[in-house]
């Protein structure tokens, strides 16, 4: 039993293994999280949301994929086949790759990579290249409004989202994700000990957590997607699987930024009054709990949000970002490192 | 295409509508755009056209009152109003004081209903997904009062000529009643989810400014003119039915914004309240359908009745030559003439402020395509 226990779980196959459960919980989070979506929008908006198919509705999401599944993908006369095509890959693959390096446990985790912020920085920012190609490749002018927008939107948040991971970076002076959750042990009495508890850190995680929703395109920042002005915007064209492949792609980029948030600023799989110690099935067990807990607190935040506010203007997003969000990080980043340099005198 | 020499100065033409979710119908909006900015936009009409003029002149007045109703599904009881009152005028046929006080009750729920139809659809123009279950559960109560009533959820064919169909009941003015108080407790609950919240503000607020001078050219009535101060009511103004016996205010705002349009239609949704109220209170006994209505409605003559609709003025023109038939009907529609702003309204305003203008404009496409 150990034996093949070892040999699933250490390299060469591990590695496979790993990445399948990870390719597994990203699938299963996105069902869930579709279904978790539509009963609590539902619940906001005094309905019962689905409850059809199932007990209490849970089937409601398989149903709906088989019937994205089983519809024609239509590519309109004039688009970019091969782009139409790549767009919704792009979409969902990045986020389920950068998930590989979230730690979920002090064991549960693919790999540890010491560049493990950077990593996922980089492979966000793919987002926004499917978005531009979607919208480029459909030839609608609605899509393409779409997809100028995201561009605008996302590059122009990128830059606080960055400052923001910077603050927690300079903090703990690593890029590995498995440092933050290291650094933010211990009990809460005595200190700080979340870095979302002292005031910069706060100040970090509220940028991190508003420029992550526009990151993700989610209202009240749907800019790309504003319904009521741009029909469906960068997907009005994709139909089937095509929509189906950024709607989950949107779930999963939602995951990412959540367990990131949880890791860097929330104190990863910790308590924030006693640490787990030892190893062992259950405290592992517990700690893969927390942070689920975590993460899925932050996502239900998110939805809440999304259900109750009206969408923002775009000037309006852009001054926001550009004339609030920039200035308050980039201050927010000089406090934090005269604060540590004081500390270190 | 001929290649424009000057990148800088390229337009697009972008094509918003017949199908579009927030054109709210059959509307087609052909949008010069620079950018995220507007140039110009030309709203185009005609997709929904069903000849409601010529049925009038074909068929007597009994015969076209099913469809009026059909004209504007939010407030179809008002365009009902008008055209009973029109042919009653022409005809000189009395109407019981029961039925009036009847007409304005069921008229003035409509209007409710019609106000929170606008509220919620306004909302999800703006992205807010929310507000417009929570409008419509209680519009769902208006409509249940009144279907239990009339028998019609949505194209009400409940007044006559001479008075109304059929006489209210007490569970109808008992619901209408736990109505005006459930709504007086439901208005802070809608003024706290959406009044105050700082992103409806700020698209709301400076956004699609009508002057005074603007809302008289184009000939504007509604809560669009009394948003820009002008408290042109015709319920006020050239009295009609009972309204003389009611006391409730005109709200107006001098700012003439979207804002200014969203707080008067919230203001008037209380004030129609109030009437229910009061209709209720002060409702006369006796008979509901006029004792000495001929079977043929013969009139001769033309007259221009005026009624104030939940979006403005409505009017029905009708000239008659002696038969029961008019000759000649003209209906004067407020989301006609509100329409005709948006072309003034939107030059160089961004897409997503066209969006918010045209649902503060409350526009309701098969009145203006009748």
């Amino acid at each position: 039993m150990s034996d093949l226990v070892n040999l699933l779980f250490t390299p060469p196959l591990g590695i496979l293994v790993a990445v399948l459960l990870v390719v597994v919980f990203v699938f299963t989070n996105s069902a869930v999280l579709v279904y978790v979506e539509r009963k609590l929008c539902g619940h906001i908006q005094r309905r019962p949301g689905p409850y059809e198919v199932g007990p209490f509705g849970i089937l409601q999401t398989a149903i709906d994929g088989l019937k994205l599944m089983g519809k024609q993908i239509l590519i309109p006369n004039g688009a970019d086949r091969k782009l139409f095509m790549l767009a919704p890959i792009l979409s969902f693959v990045p986020p389920i790759v950068a998930m590989i390096v979230v730690p979920f446990s002090d064991s549960v985790q693919v790999r540890d990579l010491d560049i493990g912020v950077l990593f996922v920085l980089s492979l966000a920012a793919v987002n926004v290249l499917a978005i531009l190609i979607a919208g480029w490749a459909s030839s609608n002018k609605y899509a393409l409004f779409g997809a100028i927008r995201a561009v605008a939107q996302n590059v122009a948040y990128e830059i606080p989202l960055l400052i923001s991971l910077l603050t927690a970076v300079l903090w703990t002076g690593s890029f590995k994700l498995s440092a933050f959750v290291d650094a933010q042990t211990g009990s809460v009495l005595e200190g700080a000990n979340w870095f979302v508890f002292t005031p910069w850190g706060f100040v970090a995680f509220m940028v991190y957590f508003i420029t992550g929703m526009a990151e993700t395109n989610r209202a009240p920042f749907d800019m790309p997607e504003a319904e009521s002005e741009l029909t469906a915007g960068f997907h009005t064209e994709y139909s089937g699987m095509g929509f189906g492949l950024f709607f989950l792609g949107e779930y999963t980029n939602m995951l990412l930024m959540a367990s990131i948030a949880t890791t860097l600023f929330l104190g990863g799989y910790h308590l924030p009054f006693v640490t787990l110690g030892g190893s062992g099935f259950f405290i592992e067990l517990m700690q893969v709990c927390i942070f689920l807990l975590k993460t899925y607190g932050l996502i239900f935040i998110m939805i809440w949000i999304r259900w109750t506010f009206p969408r923002v203007r775009f000037d309006q997003l852009m001054n926001f970002c550009w004339k609030f969000l920039i200035p308050v990080s980039m201050i927010n980043l000089a406090v934090t490192a005269i604060v540590l340099k004081l500390g270190e005198l | 295409m001929i290649p424009n020499p000057d990148p800088t100065q390229e337009t697009l033409v972008l094509n918003m509508g017949p199908q579009h979710p927030s054109t709210h119908g059959v509307l087609r909006i052909v949008l010069k755009m620079d950018g995220e900015y507007v140039l110009e936009a030309e709203p185009i009409l005609g997709y929904g056209h069903r000849m409601h003029e010529k049925m009038g002149e074909v068929r007597n007045h009994k015969g076209f009152y099913a469809n009026v109703g059909r004209m504007d599904y939010g407030g179809a009881l008002s365009f009902g109003h008008g055209h009973v009152l029109g042919v009653e005028r022409l005809s000189s046929i009395e109407v019981p004081e029961r039925a009036e006080y009847i007409r304005v009750l069921t008229t003035e729920l409509n209007r409710v209903a019609s106000h929170l139809l606008w509220f919620g659809a306004y909302l999800l123009d703006l992205g807010a997904f929310t507000p417009i279950l929570y409008a419509f559960d209680d519009r769902e109560f208006i409509l249940d009062l009144l279907e239990h009533l009339t028998g019609a959820r949505i194209t009400f064919s409940y007044f006559r000529i001479g008075g109304v169909c059929c006489d209210v009941d007490d569970k109808f003015l008992d619901g209408a009643k736990i109505f005006v108080k459930r709504m007086r407790e439901r208005l802070p609950m809608y003024h706290k989810l959406v009044t105050g919240n700082i992103i409806f503000r700020k698209r709301a607020e400076d956004v699609g400014i009508v002057t005074r001078d603007m809302a008289l050219k184009y000939g504007a009535t509604g809560p669009v003119i009394r948003g820009c101060g002008i408290d042109y009511d015709i319920r006020k103004t050239e009295p009609y039915s009972v309204y003389p016996d009611f006391d409730f205010d005109i709200p107006t705002d001098d700012k003439g914004d979207c804002m200014s349009r969203y707080k008067v239609r919230m203001e008037e949704i209380e004030q129609s309240l109030r009437i229910i109220e009061q209709a209720i209170e002060k409702l006369p006994e006796g008979p509901v359908m006029g004792e000495k209505v001929p079977k043929k409605i013969k009139s001769s003559g033309d007259c221009y009745m005026a009624v104030e609709a939940a979006r403005g003025e409505l009017g029905y023109y009708l000239a008659c030559d002696g038969t029961d038939t008019p000759y000649r009907m003209k209906i004067r529609s407020p989301s006609y003439s509100n329409l005709s702003l948006l072309k003034e309204l939107t030059s160089g305003i961004l897409l997503s402020d066209l969006v918010s203008v045209m649902g503060s404009l409350d526009l309701v496409i098969p009145e203006i395509d009748r």
